[in-house]
């Protein structure tokens, strides 16, 4: 009943949109650019590759996400739609260093 | 050191409080400390393995294998903690009774914890493979801090497990009649927590749905990182600002296992 309620459930929900796909790179434990300006309601494919050997993972409560990501590595994380306004995110390996911003409008 | 003990300390938290619970929720039940120990073993032996995999499993299915793996992770406790709870409803009353293992549990005791110890190894595996990253991390830095980072990881872990431990001792205190009302309410809130999680994963690697996201925003009431806001999240699944789609799936776990609970509870005849 319950695998049944589930399949149910994810079916028609699976997404087909397109995303807007947009880097970011860490490097030295901090993330370039430190800023990114999306457009606000919109999907985005963010691509993190972490030039770094040591992992780092990328989080924010912000936008609800968390990511770990390989020593020369990269990986995918979805973001979003979002409204506009302003979504810091940070390193949770090396908080200090680590941070940035993405704001969408 | 510090910043390091905390990361390790919250990794740990996760897997030595489940590991604290059921370890209360299935006391009287024969054999249960080699089954701990066992999916403890496997869990540790796992996470190494993952940790090592993290570059591959992250390839996988286009980018969105590490979500797909942990919401599997995540999939597979759900189902065996509400099993755990229609099990124990079912069991829980005559052992408490009886104060000892009825026949016929002792035998379907058996296959309980063994589900449970995969369990265990699972939620080990989940928080050690990345605890193992980041302190393989802070090793493989040259940094002066090296030596003082690890043993802030150290220390992080031994306060991790100590909370797992001190969680334990305090449900061994509940008298017994309350006992599994509590420990069953716990693993309720803790298997729909999860379930929240799974969806976020899911959402994260693009292959559901958010519905509406965020549903609500209670980041200004309690935020995720103050220490109750953490408490929450750890124990109830708590999220300041969910998607639809996280929402949905907590609830229908919390509905599924409660009535499951319900229906599978024996009928007690009234003495009069």
């Amino acid at each position: 009943m319950r695998a049944l309620a589930f399949a149910c459930l994810m079916f028609p929900l699976v997404s087909l949109a397109a995303d807007l796909e947009l880097g970011l790179t860490i490097k030295d434990h901090q993330f370039s650019p430190a800023e990114l300006k999306v457009p606000a309601g919109k999907k985005i494919k963010l691509v993190v590759h972490n030039q770094d050997s040591t992992p780092e993972e990328f989080e924010s409560h912000e936008l609800n996400r968390e990511k770990l990501i390989a020593g020369n590595g990269k990986a995918t994380v979805y973001v979003g739609p979002l409204a506009p306004g302003k979504y810091p995110f940070f390193g949770e390996f090396n908080e200090k260093t680590a941070r940035g911003l993405i704001v969408a409008e | 050191m510090f910043g390091s003990a905390i990361i390790v300390f919250r990794e740990t938290l996760e897997a030595a409080l489940l590991i604290g619970i059921i370890a209360a929720a299935t006391r009287g039940l024969s054999g249960r400390n080699l089954w701990l120990a066992v999916g403890v073993g496997f869990g540790l032996a796992g996470s190494l393995v993952v940790a090592g995999l993290t570059e591959t499993i992250a390839e996988m299915a286009e980018g969105a294998g590490q979500e797909l793996f942990n919401a599997a992770i995540l999939g597979i406790a759900v189902l065996m903690l509400g099993w755990h709870n229609i099990w124990m409803a079912t069991h829980g009353r005559e052992m408490a009774a009886q104060a000892k293992s009825v026949g016929n549990a002792v035998r379907t005791g058996q296959r309980e914890m063994s589900a449970l110890a995969i369990l265990i190894a699972l939620a080990v595996l989940r928080e050690g493979s990345e605890t193992a990253l980041f302190l393989y991390g802070l090793a493989a830095s040259d940094g002066s801090g090296r030596v003082s980072m690890l043993s802030g990881g150290l220390l992080g872990l031994v306060a991790g497990i100590g909370a797992g431990w001190a969680l334990y001792s305090g449900l061994a205190r509940i008298p017994l009649r309350h006992f599994f009302s509590v420990t069953s309410a716990l693993i309720l809130f803790l298997a729909a927590g999860m379930a929240g999680q799974m969806a976020r994963l899911l959402i994260q690697g693009d292959l559901i749905r958010p519905l509406a996201s965020p549903l609500w925003d209670s980041s200004s009431l309690l935020p995720m990182d103050s220490v109750l806001g953490n408490l929450l999240h750890l124990f109830a699944g708590y999220e300041a600002r969910p998607s639809g789609m996280q929402v949905l799936f907590y609830v229908l776990t919390f509905l599924v296992i409660l009535f499951g609970m319900r229906w599978s509870r024996p009928r007690i005849p009234q003495v009069a």
